[in-house]
């Protein structure tokens, strides 16, 4: 019983689907390596790239459970990457700063986000889609549209460094994910921002400041991006305005609902988003072991995306259990369920 | 939405919002055109040109021919993302069976268009059928059809044909110098289909029905399945037709064509005054949004000392005052 109401199993049985094809198809796919006391292999690699992902896609978790999304992640990621590479360049900054403000700016971006869809009222889709569109541009006029490449020992621990032999990225990543999941699931606002995602309405009636969480829900997505922004900066060494975090939206996107968070909002697995993450990023990493070009990963996610919505779709559920019990056929045709459904909405019963 | 409907009587801020509340979003972009059309020909006088308007129109003519279809998307609240991903792999595809297949670049058109009309319909099934989110769903189209794009070719494939040729000289000259080429002519005849087409058929009160109330629409007895799926179904076609101009016109296919077009398209739908909560908005209004697009790209052109980056910046600020319009004018009419 536990297991079937389990919404990570979904997420749980790919990722396992993937090692376990690894494991017959790939050779030393599991083999880690110890040297100058780091591990090496495919594994750390998937967990050492998946790290960003998993970053964004949680704080997506909370953004898409309070009913909306956010687009802008991407762009947050090269904004706060611009922002650290300029710093760096044009200045003596003790090393704390280069994570500090580059943070706080984009959680400010966030904040915007927050007040146009929480405030405003408009749609999270396409409130985001300005700052996606243009946060790229506002990180090509901080670089100056080149690539700043810098070197500075204190910046790149977060994106190059090691702790305990694992890369210390994948740490990062865990922890936030972790510390996330317990303030929010420890206190009442995991449960605010459900009720938010069931009906906005009803919940600003019982007295929850639906306005508020909304905002925070977008400041955390932000910060969690501008993180991973600087994750990726310091990896490469340097700031790539035009090429970091694209379609990281949608990598971050894909790994919520393969989490088993339903994207009309409502109840959130951030669990089974840091599973989601794994899924694409080993996905990625398999397809890309395997000597296949690398482009046919797109029509992966793609039959992915599909299958999930399928999984999630309610009508795909009626339309099924209509098959196997042929006595609620003769309910209520399509047409007829349709109409059904209408009359209720209008009347709002 | 659950708002709560009270009656009160009609002032007259009411009054002008609620006359006005189909065409406002629309005069509002026209002015907006006509402030920064006569801006730019201030600061620079070789800007007020017919070769400068007519680029406009050639430039951006596989954008506009896809916001035509984009349109209709979004009046019926819907929303279409793999449009970019369309231009890719019509361009790559129709190259490819162009030149590597040997078809003959008129069948070769055909199979490009049955091939977007098919996928779009297909998309629609699914998010009418099966109550997909269209966000969630076109993402994945744009997801694979990029894919296949790759699949089909990583390297761009040149097309060279004595019909294609043909094809792309024809032109109807407007002045000695300056003639409107087949791009622009093909964007100005899709133009007026889709006026057609929204004005004075049923197929487009039927959308126009389904935006403004979904549920409405089926208790009037509109067919709301099948409208929804042609709507997807244009969108395909419109994208398709947007991909083989822009193969023609550059005379190769390339798989990374159109990337990230999807929201310079929603964009000038937006700017041109279409209604994003759906049921309010018109093909001239994206007409002249894709017009204001092509402004903003010349004129930093002609400016020299901006950088490409502007343009984004530019239009990101122009769709946020579009939106917020946008916003403020619904509370307004629905108080």
């Amino acid at each position: 019983m536990n297991i079937k109401q389990s919404k990570e199993i979904w997420a749980f049985l790919a990722l396992s689907l993937i090692l376990l094809f690894n494991l017959i198809f790939t050779q030393g796919f599991f083999s880690i390596e110890i040297r100058d006391g780091r591990f090496y292999g495919s594994l750390i690699d998937i967990l050492n790239r998946a790290a960003p992902i998993i970053l964004t896609a949680t704080g997506m978790t909370l953004v898409i459970a309070t009913g909306g999304i956010d687009l802008s992640v991407g762009s947050l990621m090269a904004i706060s990457g611009a922002i650290a590479a300029v710093m760096i360049s044009n200045g003596d900054f003790p090393t704390i700063f280069l994570f500090v403000v580059p943070i706080i700016l984009t959680a400010l971006l966030g904040v915007w986000n927050g007040l146009l869809i929480g405030f405003r009222g408009i749609q999270p889709f396409i409130a985001t889609l300005i700052l996606m569109v243009s946060g790229r541009g506002i990180a090509q006029l901080l670089t100056g549209g080149q690539i700043l490449i810098f070197e500075h020992q204190g910046f790149e621990l977060l994106g190059r460094s090691y702790f305990l032999g694992f890369p210390v990225a994948v740490s990062v990543a865990l922890l936030m994910a972790l510390a996330i999941n317990l303030f929010v699931r420890k206190t009442a606002i995991g449960l605010f921002i459900e009720s938010i995602g069931g009906n906005s309405t009803a919940s600003r009636y019982v007295g929850i400041n639906d306005k508020m969480i909304k905002v925070s829900a977008y400041v955390v997505t932000a910060i969690c991006a501008a993180i991973a922004g600087l994750i990726m900066t310091g990896n490469i060494r340097g700031a790539d305005s035009s090429h970091i975090g694209l379609g990281m939206e949608l990598d971050a996107i894909l790994s919520v609902a393969i989490g088993g968070t339903v994207l009309e909002g409502g109840r959130f697995h951030i669990g089974g988003t840091i599973l989601g993450a794994l899924v694409i990023q080993s996905l990625t990493t398999t397809i890309l072991t395997l000597g296949v070009p690398v482009e046919i990963t797109q029509i992966m996610k793609a039959l992915v995306v599909v299958l999930v919505s399928f999984l999630q779709s309610e009508n795909v559920k009626e339309i099924f259990s209509q098959y196997f019990n042929p006595r609620k056929k003769a309910l209520l045709t399509p047409i007829e369920k349709q109409i059904d459904d209408s009359t209720k909405e209008v009347l709002n019963v | 939405m659950s708002e709560i409907n009270t009656f009160r009587p009609a002032g007259l801020g009411y009054r002008i919002f609620n006359i006005n509340k189909t065409y406002l979003p629309m005069i509002t972009t026209i002015i907006v055109f006509l402030i920064m059309y006569s801006f730019a020909c201030l600061s620079h006088p070789m800007f007020f040109s017919l070769r400068v308007f007519v680029n406009f129109l050639i430039s951006n003519s596989f954008m506009g021919i896809i916001a035509m279809g984009m349109t209709f998307v979004i009046i019926s609240g819907g929303i279409d993302l793999s449009v970019g991903s369309m231009v890719g792999f019509i361009s790559i595809f129709s190259a490819y069976l162009i030149t590597n297949l040997e078809i003959h670049p008129l069948s070769a058109i055909l199979i490009c268009l049955l091939f977007g009309a098919a996928f779009g319909y297909f998309q629609g099934f699914l998010i009418d059928r099966f109550g997909f989110a269209p966000f969630i769903c076109t993402l994945a189209g744009l997801f694979f059809l990029r894919g296949s794009a790759y699949v089909v070719s990583l390297e761009s494939i040149a097309i060279n044909h004595p019909t294609v040729d043909a094809i792309t000289a024809f032109a109807i000259p407007l002045s000695q110098k300056i003639s409107l080429p087949f791009t622009a002519l093909v964007y100005l005849i899709v133009f007026l289909i889709m006026l057609i087409l929204a004005g004075f058929s049923t197929f487009g009160r039927n959308v126009y029905a389904i935006g403004d109330n979904e549920n409405s629409a089926i208790l009037m007895g509109i067919p709301v399945s099948s409208t929804k799926r042609k709507i997807y179904m244009l969108s395909g076609i419109c994208s398709s037709l947007g991909g083989i101009v822009y193969a023609l016109y550059t005379f190769s296919g390339y798989a990374l064509a159109g990337s990230g077009l999807e929201l310079d398209v929603i964009a000038a739908v937006v700017i041109g005054g279409t209604m994003l909560t759906g049921g309010i908005g018109f093909p001239v209004g994206t007409f002249v949004g894709v017009l204001i697009m092509g402004v903003i790209q010349t004129f930093i052109t002609f400016q020299g000392n901006l950088s490409s980056w502007w343009t984004k910046i530019m239009i990101g600020s122009l769709l946020f005052v579009f939106i917020l319009l946008q916003n403020i004018f619904s509370k307004t009419a629905h108080k």
